[in-house]
């Protein structure tokens, strides 16, 4: 049996563990190669309560973008939102956008209905419409204390 | 040694207190020697791949197996754990959680320190025991540059790659784990853990894996590297296997503390 040399080892170690750093930087650490093919959008919320940087967008259920950041508007209280949507969707000017999530104790995301308008919205504009996140302890508690008052 | 009796057990006290400031001021100016060794030229290129492939490739059959078996028990928990709140769903969130920030970071240094660490320990001491460093640092060959530089360097690129590998391999053994034997949805095992592992989780894992590749290198050559300064005269075959015990020990305890300081910081 021939010998393996050092740099033959050494090679197939090396491409082994980039081949593997490379896959967990691009499917969870998010690093995306190719910037060009997606466009900012913004959106003010009431609440977004557990909303991360991160999180999916989706229109009908299908992944269109992500949140790209998360700021507060020191004059209004409310939460900015920026996501970036894939430039092959456009929204309408009344589409509206509203955090949800998938199941009880599940991730927080932007669902994002379509509108009906002909306006569609061009990179870095305001979605007008749009729905705080449901927290679900506010709803029990309503629940709870409605018959009280 | 002059010891009088009636003060003894404070001389000792203080004996204890010296070495250990002697010792930590030492360990502390080694690691900045070779920092600073490592960063100016001229480079031991050979030297390095010689010791990547003895800390990383050598590794690599001993991590591919602890990761993926780690992946599969961990995940055999989380399942029984997650079916009790009716939430398989976020078996594959939990898997690469745990994985990524803590048990991958951990399992790996431990892994490289014994069976990499405890050779480079026992190596250099041996080299001291025989008079080599003496005999390179006659030939003016620096010993940090010669000895200690290949294999620091070689720690810092070697772990972090050994991680990756372990952390793929833990996601596999748990996909088959869950996915194969138990029979959890495949998409939802792997959409929940690329949605639910954030590059800060990444960040703090591969932070973890630098400095833990540093520390072990360190701890373990500074051991060898000054037996002869033992205070217990650690200078035959005897000293040299307490000194290898003693590097083990010593950078396992420094890395599981480290690890949690890093945690606490990067939470």
């Amino acid at each position: 049996m021939r010998r393996i040399n050092t740099e033959l080892a050494v090679g197939l170690f090396i491409i082994l563990g980039v081949g593997c750093l490379t896959f967990l930087a691009v499917k969870m650490g998010n690093l995306r190669v190719n910037h060009a093919d997606s466009y900012p959008v913004q959106a003010s919320f009431a609440s977004i309560s557990g909303l991360r940087e991160g999180a999916f967008v989706e229109v009908a259920g299908v992944r269109v973008g992500r949140v790209t950041g998360i700021a507060l508007d020191h004059k209004t209280y409310a939460a900015e939102v920026t996501m970036s949507i894939d430039n092959r969707v456009r929204l309408q000017e009344d589409a509206i956008a509203s955090v949800r999530s998938t199941g009880i104790i599940g991730d927080k995301f932007v669902k994002i209905t379509p509108g009906g308008s002909d306006v569609y919205l061009q990179p870095g504009e305001s979605l007008l419409d749009t729905e705080p996140s449901i927290s679900l302890e506010e709803l029990i508690s309503k629940y709870i204390f409605q018959g009280k008052d | 040694m002059t010891r009088s009796g009636r003060y003894q057990s404070i001389e000792v006290l203080g004996e204890r207190v010296l070495d250990f400031v002697k010792d930590t001021g030492r360990f502390g100016l080694f690691l900045l020697m070779s920092g600073f060794y490592a960063l100016v030229p001229p480079y031991e290129f050979k030297g390095i791949v010689a010791q990547i492939r003895f800390i990383g490739s050598r590794s690599l059959f001993l991590v591919v197996t602890a990761g993926t078996f780690i992946g599969m028990v961990v995940a055999l928990q989380f399942h029984d754990t997650l079916v009790r709140f009716g939430s398989v769903g976020l078996l594959g969130s939990a898997v690469g959680l745990s994985l990524v920030r803590e048990l991958a970071p951990v399992i790996t240094g431990l892994l490289v320190i014994g069976r990499a660490g405890s050779a480079i320990c026992s190596e250099i001491g041996i080299m001291r025991v025989e008079h080599q460093i003496d005999a390179l640092e006659c030939m003016a060959i620096d010993p940090y540059r010669y000895l200690i530089v290949p294999r620091l360097v070689a720690g810092i690129i070697s772990v972090p790659l050994l991680g990756a590998v372990f952390i793929v391999c833990g996601i596999l053994g748990g996909w088959f784990v869950g996915v194969v034997l138990f029979g959890v949805n495949q998409g939802a095992y792997f959409q929940g853990m690329y949605e639910t592992v954030t590059g800060d989780d990444l960040a703090m894992g591969f932070v973890k894996f630098l400095l833990f590749g540093i520390l072990l290198v360190w701890i373990c050559s500074a051991k060898g590297f000054f037996l002869h300064l033992d205070p217990k005269g650690a200078f035959g075959a005897e000293g040299l296997g307490r000194t290898t015990t003693n590097a083990v020990v010593l950078s396992s305890i420094l890395l599981l503390f480290f690890d949690y300081l890093i945690s606490a910081l990067m939470v």
